[in-house]
């Protein structure tokens, strides 16, 4: 027999008594959660990783990204970027200092930005090589927690959850921010 | 993999006893990350249900095994992912040698993952003429010196920052001599070191924390960005998967995402947590396979009791809470599971009766049930301990009681009650002043232990406990 059809004949041996049962799965946490001020809990526990956060109006957004990237020499910004970007010089995501990004969701609970590398995100590579990743929100895009995240992405398409700035606490469980990708996260978050 | 020559956890457990430096740091770590996880699993006010329904969604998947690998490998092989089965570690190792050579690839960039770990995959590579790079911060340290992982979670904590800076200099080229042992400056290297890695690295190997069964995504999560690194800038990506890492649909994911991040590392949510199902045309690796695992999982499956070890999402809570781990530090389990789980998922996979070192595992326990309230997926480990270690016991049942079995059974009824441990601490202190003779490397070692340790000295060569014994260290570390 070849390891397919070995392996799979050693679980349905193993399993010959166990077939019928079922457990029952609870499922109170998936129901929808109303939260009275979304966006305000999005803002403070993406605060809380140390990220800085702008909350803006629409008509201020253009201004906000321009301060974010204020210490970016080169900037790349994916297609479908639907803000202007003005300031640093445009570049290729392997030599940007900054890159530019909308989201697919924010979760509130968990202060978490989800990209899914639509329009406006770019490919995987974009927002993992610069150093600053600056990331525009809207206030709309926000989701209480990640139950309401899972249901609302498409499995399908390759994504990137977001909390906080890379970290490590592997040397003496100091926390070190920033190993191997942006070591500067900074988010803009635009009421709807 | 087991740590080769490693003693059975009793006498590894007393030579990390006598490693202040080691308990120092693991004492630290474990009420960092116990502290911080109990703050954000109280925000959660429907935390219980959550494990409840964890622990049955895993259950009712392994019930169904089969089906879902099956549906598995249809999804992964719809969206251009070639699909291989291990047997055994050996096969595993072979697949991914093979997926390497035919590329003409002699370096692989790796992330952090037990079931390589498990596969002793480096190792095997290494022997093919393959270099496979750790990037995992700790796991670099690890292997750049040399040594094993302590902890799942933080597999470095038995180094201070001062080694590790050593490690750096001595190991990693390139490094700057003037580097401090700031732990920011000494990430900044190994940041540097790895950047170059990445860029220029055809093939990555990972793991995978869960593989969706309806779709084929799989997901990665982690802390340090390496993940995103190898995940995304290679050509060619293995995974390679445990078998109980299935779950049925995506939407099961929600109750392990919010399950896994406050477990472990005690966040609301980890930094960065990656998921993909297949090739995406012009976005990260454009050759994946998936290597689906057995090594043991399978037999660990057919015992009815054992078999919930399976639902292990590797959070490391139980490490965390456990009063033996926090003392005795992971290199005592031998294996790259340590702590509770690893004293039964190792017998499990690899079955009682092959050797003393995983049998005394199931004893390596006080059965305080500490960490069955921690996991996360309600994995009752005292119930599955007891139940090894009645398997242990008839495993060795010669004509005559067998020597170890009884002597490891003592060893468990003395960490059992913190009394009867004092009492054989100051027992075993006076008897170390009297039978003391010299180890190999001139290690102190008792050759006779008071019965019924006596059982076990008998047949081997025990280190001496520590001048001072752990309790008494303890009590007087607390009070400082
Ligand atoms: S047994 Fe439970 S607590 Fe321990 S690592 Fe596995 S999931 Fe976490």
């Amino acid at each position: 027999m070849n390891a397919r059809d070995e392996i799979l004949a050693a679980a349905r041996g193993a399993l010959a008594q166990a077939r019928s049962e079922e457990s029952e799965v609870p499922g109170v946490h998936r129901k929808p959660v109303k939260l009275p001020d979304l966006v305000g809990l999005f803002v403070e526990r993406v605060a809380d990783y140390g990220v800085v956060v702008r909350r803006c109006a629409e008509s201020e957004v253009a201004g906000a990204i321009a301060e974010a990237l204020a210490d970016a020499r080169t900037v790349a910004v994916p297609d479908g970027f639907p803000h202007p970007v003005t300031g640093p010089a445009p570049s290729g995501p392997r030599t940007a200092d900054a890159v530019v990004t909308t989201v697919a969701i924010g979760i509130a609970e968990t202060g978490t930005v989800v990209l899914d590398h639509g329009p406006g995100q770019g490919p995987r590579v974009f927002s993992l090589l610069p150093d600053i990743h600056v990331c525009v929100v809207r206030g709309d895009q926000i989701v209480p927690g990640v139950p309401a995240a899972i249901a609302g992405l498409d499995p399908l398409r390759a994504q990137t959850w977001i909390s906080g700035p890379s970290a490590t606490s592997d040397i003496e469980l100091d926390r070190v921010e920033g190993v191997h990708g942006p070591r500067s996260l900074r988010v803009v978050v635009v009421d709807a | 993999m087991t740590f080769l020559g490693m003693p059975p956890f009793p006498q590894a457990a007393r030579e990390a006893l006598g490693d202040t430096q080691l308990r120092r740091n693991l004492a630290h770590a474990t009420a960092t990350i116990r502290a911080k996880r109990a703050a954000v699993v109280a925000e959660v006010p429907e935390w219980e249900e959550l494990r409840r329904a964890g622990a049955a969604i895993k259950d009712n998947t392994l019930r169904q095994l089969d089906r879902h690998l099956l549906r598995l490998e249809r999804s992964l092989t719809d969206h251009g992912v070639t699909v291989h089965w291990a047997r055994d570690a050996a096969e595993a190792c072979d697949v991914v040698g093979r997926i390497a050579r035919s590329h003409g690839v002699d370096e692989v960039v790796k992330v952090k993952s037990m079931a390589t770990q498990e596969i002793g995959l480096n190792e095997a590579l290494a022997a093919q003429g393959v270099t496979a790079w750790e990037t995992d911060l700790a796991e670099l340290v690890v292997q750049l010196g040399d040594d094993l992982p302590s902890h799942i979670l933080v597999p470095a904590i038995h180094r201070n920052r001062a080694e590790i800076r050593e490690i750096f200099l001595s190991k990693m080229e390139g490094t700057d001599p003037e580097l401090s042992d700031e732990p920011a400056e000494l990430a900044a290297a190994a940041r540097r070191h790895l950047r170059q890695k990445f860029l220029s690295a055809r093939m990555a190997v990972s793991g995978a924390n869960f593989a969706v069964a309806d779709t084929g995504t799989l997901v990665v999560v982690e802390s340090e960005g390496n993940g995103r690194m190898c995940l995304t800038l290679p050509e060619i990506l293995v995974s390679v998967v445990g078998i109980e890492k299935v779950v049925p649909t995506w939407a099961d994911l929600d109750v392990f995402l919010q399950l896994l991040p406050r477990s472990s590392t005690g966040e609301r949510m980890n930094p960065y947590t990656s998921t993909w199902s297949g090739v995406t045309p012009g976005d990260g690796p454009q050759e994946m396979h998936v290597v689906l695992l057995d090594n043991g999982r399978t037999r660990a499956l057919a015992d009815e009791i054992g078999r919930q070890a399976l639902r292990c999402i590797r959070c490391s809570a139980c490490l965390n809470v456990c009063p033996v781990y926090e003392r005795t530090g992971g290199h005592a389990y031998g294996s790259v599971y340590p702590g509770p789980i690893g004293a039964i998922l190792n017998p499990l996979l690899k079955g009682v009766g092959t050797d003393a070192q995983t049998d005394s595992l199931p004893y390596a326990s006080s059965l305080c049930g500490a960490c069955f309230d921690a996991c996360p997926v309600r994995i009752d480990i005292p119930e599955v301990l007891v139940h090894l270690r009645s398997q242990v016991v008839d495993v060795r049942r010669g004509p005559r009681p067998h020597a170890e079995a009884v002597a490891m059974k003592a060893a468990s009824w003395t960490l059992a009650r913190s009394g009867r441990l004092r009492i054989a601490e100051r027992v075993s202190a006076v008897f170390s002043r009297l039978g003391r003779r010299r180890l190999p490397g001139g290690r102190r070692a008792v050759t006779r232990l008071p019965w019924p340790g006596s059982l076990w000295t008998d047949a081997r060569d025990l280190p001496a406990p520590p001048a001072e014994s752990f309790r008494k260290w303890w009590r007087r570390d607390e009070r400082s």
